[in-house]
């Protein structure tokens, strides 16, 4: 140290400063929460000594209200670069030791900052939110911050990754920069996300809601959808970033790294998973096991709409999107919520150019009042949309039950499929054979003596006539019908075969999904 | 895997009936009743800041009821119906909650 200039000491005692953030005890009360720091965080979710932070010095915006005579070390917000597996990132965290972490407009000029580098360098932007919310005293210029990173989240969506980790309260307009990125992280007892807080909703509604059951971590994994994975604690979350990172491409114009393909690790035989009944359940997620390298498949929304499962797994070493409908829940309808799931979750894949692999066993679409005044009608346009305006690889498996406006909506060679596959058990129909037996044969039925045996009679007779993929498989609408021993060959295969796969629309600004 | 799915139960569908498991969403999803339209319940809890009929009133379509102050409004609650009013469940000054009754009209 006696060798160093004084300039250099002096910069190192700043930078000493302002890296202690709010302080000693603004961090333990911190750390009390079982919250890391900013700067820990930063270094936990990087590789080793490969962050690289700017803006260090900038100072915040307040003049009234005594702001001005106030330090705000790095004005609340830890911005920089570094690597994940060597490949370049760009991050910040706010720091909730220094003034609540709060957002005035210097803070959110760090963020954008280098989020404009992100989409320059079109390398992911990784946030961990951990803010009280606007900084009231700076009034309309923390306003005009969150804008500018919204209208940034926007802009790179589509063009590279987006990673939000709630680390603590985001609430109020701070919760849409998350909203609008791509993966929302949630720690339990840690994240906290709502608009209006408990006490405003007291005031005004008179509904007594604790933080928790407002916006909790399992609220918005579970009930809500606003996250997509949710972690007991905060190493936990770390492991499932890197986990995701690991499976996506680094921006719109890259493939996801291809890497050694390694054989199924399960021991389960995927022969025997489906019941011949078609009545009942099985964990379709099994399957997906069985097809994927080293059985490894990572789920998204987990815990939320888990009528679908969708994911990432890899097949032959790349990266594939699954969607596949859960009879083990709901009996694997779809719904508002798992059509909302799936349609976001198809997106992404074909904006980051992951082939989509959908695993189809739906009896129809969930019936009932709540659903139809939610708008199942529009929710459920959205999968259609996804899957027609989806240009990568698409490859259905129809494992069973694929009937009506499901059998359309699951990625159907008529929404622009690839390859469509059949298992034998498949029952693709216009409905189940139940309800068209009872239509098509109504009159047989009425004027039968023994009406429920002539009933039955007539439902055998539709089973063995339509409930199979033959029918389809004579139409053209179904490729191959395939043992379900063959399946990761014809993926491993058919994913070979579509990866120079080059389909244009026409030109137009945007569509119009039905949002 | 799996194991978190213990309890099958059977679920209908058009389709047919299905053994699966239920979400606690889908267990606790609403079930709808016909509102009756001469039901007038509060939308917000708030403050009720005049109240203009009695019972046995006889109200036409569009008259105003009741200002209800809520969300920092005035809100004019005016009769969705015509008819008499059978009953006046609130008084001026009254603070209400949401789903409140305040008036009921027997449509003539």
């Amino acid at each position: 140290m006696a060798d160093l200039r004084k300039d250099v000491l002096t910069l190192r005692e700043k930078k000493a400063v302002v890296e202690m953030g709010g302080g000693e005890a603004a961090i333990a009360k911190q750390k009390a929460m079982g919250k890391k720091t900013a700067r820990e965080r930063i270094f936990s979710l990087l590789d080793e000594g490969s962050f690289h932070e700017y803006d260090l010095f900038v100072k915040h915006d307040g003049r009234d209200f005594g702001m001005d005579k106030k330090e705000l070390p790095g004005d609340g917000v830890v911005t920089g670069t570094g690597t994940i597996f060597g490949l370049p990132v760009c991050i910040y965290a706010q720091d909730f030791t220094v003034a609540g972490g709060s957002l005035g407009l210097q803070h959110a000029r760090k963020i954008t900052k280098i989020m404009d580098h992100a989409l320059r360098m079109k390398c992911p932007v990784i946030g961990i939110n951990d803010s009280g919310g606007a900084r009231i005293q700076e009034g309309v210029g923390a306003l005009a911050g969150y804008g500018e990173i919204f209208y940034r989240n926007t802009i790179a969506s589509g063009v590279i990754p987006q990673i939000s980790l709630i680390l603590g309260p985001c609430a109020g307009g701070a919760v849409y920069s998350p909203a609008l990125t791509d993966f929302v992280f949630v720690v339990e007892n840690i994240s906290k996300m709502f608009i209006t807080g408990p006490n405003v909703i007291k005031t005004v509604l008179g509904e007594d809601i604790s933080m928790e059951d407002l916006g909790g971590a399992r609220v918005h994994a579970e009930t809500t959808g606003n996250a997509h994975f949710y972690a007991v604690n905060e190493d936990e979350c770390f492991a499932q970033v890197k986990e995701l990172l690991g499976f996506i491409p680094w921006n719109n114009q890259e493939k996801a790294k291809v890497i050694e393909p390694r054989v199924p690790a399960t021991t389960l035989n995927i022969n025997n998973i489906v019941p011949e009944d078609p009545k009942q359940p099985y964990d379709v997620r099994h399957i997906i096991e069985c097809l994927v390298d080293d059985s490894k498949f990572l789920e998204i929304h987990k815990l939320w709409a888990a009528n679908i499962v969708v994911g990432f797994g890899r097949i032959g070493g790349e990266t594939v999107g699954f969607v596949a409908n859960q009879p083990m829940v709901l009996a694997g309808v779809l719904d508002c919520d798992s059509a909302d799931k799936a349609a976001r979750f198809i997106r992404f894949c074909d904006s980051f150019n992951i082939p989509i692999v959908t695993l189809e066993d739906m009896p129809g679409y969930l019936p009932g009042v709540d659903q139809e005044h939610a708008g199942v009608i529009r929710h459920g346009a959205k999968v259609l949309y996804a899957y027609s305006e989806a240009t990568v690889p698409k490859i259905t498996v129809i494992l069973r039950k694929a009937y009506g406006g499901g059998y359309i909506a699951m990625n159907s060679r008529h929404l622009g499929a690839d390859f469509v596959f059949a298992w034998p058990s498949a029952e693709i129909a216009v409905m189940g054979p139940e309800g068209a037996a009872n239509i098509i044969f109504r009159k047989e039925i009425m004027a039968a003596e023994d009406q429920e045996a002539m009933r039955q009679e007539k439902v055998k007779e539709y089973t063995e006539k339509f409930a199979n993929p033959y029918v389809a498989a004579s139409r053209g609408f179904v490729d191959a019908v395939i043992e379900p021993g063959e399946t990761r060959e014809y993926l491993l295969h058919t994913l070979k075969m579509t990866v120079l796969k080059d389909e244009y629309r026409p030109a137009k600004k945007h569509g119009l999904p039905p949002f | 895997m799996g194991e978190e799915y213990k309890e099958l139960v059977d679920f209908a569908l058009a389709s047919g009936v299905y053994k699966t498991t239920l979400t606690e969403k889908f267990k606790e999803r609403p079930t709808w009743h016909k509102p009756y339209a001469g039901d007038i319940v509060s939308h917000l809890p708030g403050t009720i800041v005049e109240l203009e009929v009695k019972e046995g009133d006889f109200v036409k379509r569009g008259q105003l009821l009741l200002v209800h102050q809520a969300m920092k409004m005035l809100n004019r609650v005016v009769a969705p119906v015509s008819g008499v009013v059978t009953c006046v469940n609130v008084h001026a000054g009254e603070q209400i909650l949401k789903d409140h009754l305040m008036v009921r009209i027997e449509i003539k």
